[in-house]
């Protein structure tokens, strides 16, 4: 079994509770803690290499000493728990399960920050959720690690849960700041980063709920201990979400560095592929990471295996990779269409768009509309290089990363999987209730494609 | 001067104060590498970096870390460093994406410009003549709205509007209390006021004016003209609201409509209040100054038949003759 840092005890029946997660060990990190200082905190983190789980991977460590600290203003950590990737929903599982972990990880990075304040945002639409962070900031504030004074270290912590609306774009860190002020979730235009001018102007950490709580492992054993898992610059363990075609999906802790195969096939994680069916493509990390065909999901571009981290997963760039992203891991079989898929994601991102800036705004639908234009058989040969070059000009152009999101799933489906497209243009009538299958996408890679490709 | 920090613009070297954002750094150049602007606008605080279209490269990013930035930058909201290059027309790959920006513009775009008063006047055609496709690459149906009217002399056709915000940074930077917003998301939202024609403020008729399409109009003027017909004239009065600093546009010896003055990159110089706007709509009520200067390359300029014959108010005038000098020689060739 591999080594379980955020999911140790998930399955100790009351874990939810703060007196068991207490009695589990909660809250050493608190203790732990409050006996250094601040910069000392943030230095155990940099040790660590966290790299932020909430899809972009930036280290946590640097993040945080980016943090400007004015003299008389106050500063803000925000965790964003607007968890809303399609195929994502780590979170949600942590929060749901064993919230403590995230209350004493925000703890930890308050004081770590000196942050007074602290806000969990979380999607309007995980109600339940909330309810539950509710009661765990209760019981920890009736147990004194919350509040004034907080285990007589003179430290003061008030924590807040703020229901977001239920849009996806408010998992933008300067959109979820405009939304958490009371404003329409627009993202800002950056700079400021919001480690100088964040939440009501003042610098603030924006961090996703398992880079927080993985802050907990961090400080119980030491980030030096903490960087011992994983493999290179991907530290620690991560939370995969998996779904799609597979034995058993589900939420997964997994040491970085795991390969890709044994994590679809073993045992111990999906179980292979639900109903004896082969792979045909994976989204390795959430919906706006690039779809990969079956063959480069498992082995990289030249034949070595592939690895869940970080630096593994991205190799070979836009050609022949993907990305971490947030651990959004969907599976599909020989019998799913990936056309459809891409109208799917497509769809998503067209209803998601803030409508602030103009390529995405106007860019998303139009993809959308070609995309089911192809997908239901009234497709045209130039739609498929259309869709490229929508693609790419909304890619790059846009104020925030939802642009890039909604390019690269559409660039990539085409970029492997044009046999696909083409057929669906060709067979107007056949792929209406037939499917592409398989045809090559799982066989070995060529090696004189992989020259020209690179 | 040591407190000025030195930017190059397409080979073009220019000292600017710090803080100056590359579009004013490059509209201190002039000509044709200013970027075009359809949010921006300078005399509003916090517009800017929403319809992409003044997107540049910045090959170096200062003298201290010469590395280029990774993407594209909108100029507007991006500050100068010192020793920055900048590319902006010398840029294929600019061209290129704010042509696709400008292609994304005109895709939901009614292109009803026959009809529309702003014709004439308006930076998204403009925009689109340099930009634009020769054909659209859009085969689907463009998205719709009744026009509505959000005050009593402004009419909204959201149909036009490509979601600059420069009217929602004018009501709430100009007039006292701002009714009207974005409402919904994505390629849905549209400008509107939850209650018709609740928009009554003093100012609210700038609107008007800061539209760079044809999404706001006049309706004391909608349909009594196009725009090349009228003859600009510089006027002013003396308002107790506002500067009173008007240009006049003339049709005959009617004004037709009244607007702010606007400089050359379309914004206004100084905001007017809405009596000057709507109701003085008299020569009597104004001190005329002269003809408003119209770059040579714009269509008002062109279609000057008034010009035949000097306009009224030019005839006894002998300041206003000499202002108009080259113009009428012009006119007494033919």
């Amino acid at each position: 079994m591999a080594r379980k840092l955020l999911l140790e005890h998930i399955n100790v029946p009351g874990i939810n509770t703060f007196d068991v997660y207490r009695q589990k060990g909660g809250y050493r990190a608190v203790e732990k803690a409050l006996k250094m200082t601040p910069d000392e905190v943030v230095e155990e983190v940099k040790k660590s290499g966290l790299r932020g789980r909430g899809g972009a991977g930036f280290p946590t460590g640097m993040k945080w000493s980016f943090l400007a600290k004015p003299e008389g203003v106050p500063r803000y950590l925000v965790c964003n728990a607007d968890e809303s990737e399609p195929g994502t929903f780590k979170d949600r599982y942590l929060m749901t399960y064993i919230p403590h972990a995230l209350i004493e990880g925000m703890i930890v990075s308050s004081f770590a920050l000196g942050a007074k304040t602290s806000y969990i945002y979380v999607r309007g639409e995980m109600m339940p959720q909330i309810r539950i962070l509710e009661r765990a900031i209760a019981e920890a504030k009736n147990a004194g690690f919350l509040g004034k004074n907080i285990l007589g270290s003179g430290y003061d912590l008030e924590l807040y849960v703020q229901p977001g609306g239920g849009a996806y774009i408010c998992g933008e860190e300067t959109a979820l700041l405009e939304s958490l002020e009371g404003k329409r979730g627009n993202p800002r235009i950056k700079p400021p980063f919001p480690a100088i001018a964040g939440l009501y102007g003042c610098p603030t950490v924006v961090n996703n709920v398992e880079s927080i709580a993985a802050t907990v492992p961090i400080i119980n054993d030491g980030g030096e201990e903490y960087a011992k898992i994983g493999i290179g610059r991907s530290t620690g363990t991560k939370l995969i979400s998996a779904s799609g075609n597979l034995v058993r999906p589900g939420v997964y802790e997994i040491e970085l560095g795991l390969p890709v195969e044994e994590f679809i096939y073993s045992d111990e994680y999906c179980g292979g592929i639900a109903n004896g069916k082969r792979l045909k493509a994976t989204v390795a990390g959430g919906s706006s990471v690039p779809v990969l065909p079956a063959n480069l999901t498992l082995k990289l571009a030249n034949g070595d295996p592939r690895l869940m981290s970080y630096e593994s997963l991205s190799e070979g760039g836009f050609a022949t990779g993907t990305m971490m992203g947030s651990g959004g891991f969907i599976a599909f079989d020989e019998d799913q269409c990936i056309v459809r898929n891409t109208w799917n994601f497509s769809r998503f991102y067209h209803h998601e768009s803030c409508g602030q800036c103009s390529p995405c705004r106007e860019g998303t639908g139009w993809m959308e509309k070609v995309l089911h234009r192809l997908e239901y058989g009234h497709g045209k040969m130039s739609d498929i290089d259309l869709l490229v070059d929508v693609s790419r000009k909304i890619e790059g152009n846009t104020i925030c990363p939802l642009g890039d999101a909604a390019a690269w799933p559409v660039a990539s489906a085409i970029r492997h999987f044009r046999d696909e497209f083409e057929w669906h243009v060709k067979e107007p009538v056949k792929c209406l209730d037939t499917n592409y299958g398989l045809a090559n996408y799982a066989n070995p890679i060529a090696k004189a494609e992989v020259t020209t490709e690179n | 001067m040591s407190d000025k920090v030195k930017v190059t613009i397409d080979g073009i070297t220019v000292e600017v104060d710090p803080g100056t954002t590359i579009l004013n750094a490059a509209r201190q150049i002039g000509g044709d590498i200013v970027p075009p602007a359809m949010c921006y606008y300078s005399k509003l605080e916090g517009s800017g970096g929403k319809c992409r279209t003044c997107i540049v490269k910045v090959s170096k990013g200062s003298e201290k870390d010469p590395r280029p930035m990774p993407k594209l930058v909108a100029s507007c909201r991006t500050t100068v460093m010192d020793g920055m290059e900048v590319q902006n027309i010398t840029s294929p790959e600019v061209l290129e994406a704010r042509s696709g920006v400008v292609e994304m513009l005109l895709i939901n775009h009614p292109l009803d410009c026959p009809v529309c008063d702003q014709a004439g006047e308006c930076d998204l055609q403009n925009l689109g003549y340099e930009h634009g496709l020769q054909k659209t690459r859009y085969e689907f149906e463009r998205r719709t709205f009744e026009r509505i009217d959000i005050g009593d002399k402004i009419q909204l056709h959201m149909n036009r509007c490509i979601l600059c915000y420069r009217c929602v940074f004018t009501a709430d930077q100009i007039t006292n209390k701002r009714v009207h917003g974005i409402l919904n998301r994505g390629d849905h939202s549209e400008i509107s006021t939850y209650i018709q024609t609740a928009v009554d403020n003093d100012f609210s008729g700038n609107v008007i004016d800061v539209c760079p399409v044809g999404a706001l109009t006049d309706k004391t003027f909608r349909f009594k003209n196009r725009v090349w017909f009228t003859k600009p004239i510089d006027a002013h009065r003396d308002c107790p609201t506002c500067s009173g600093k008007v240009t006049l546009w003339y049709k005959g010896e009617d004004v037709l409509r009244v607007t702010a003055r606007k400089d050359v990159y379309g914004e206004v110089e100084e905001f007017i209040c809405n009596t000057c706007r709507f109701d003085k709509k008299k020569t009597a009520d104004w001190v005329i100054e002269h003809p408003t200067h119209i770059s040579d390359t714009s269509v008002i300029s062109s279609n000057h038949y008034e010009t035949m014959k000097p306009l009224p108010v030019i005839q006894d005038n002998p300041k206003l003759q000499l202002a108009n000098k080259i113009e009428l020689e012009k006119t007494t060739k033919f």
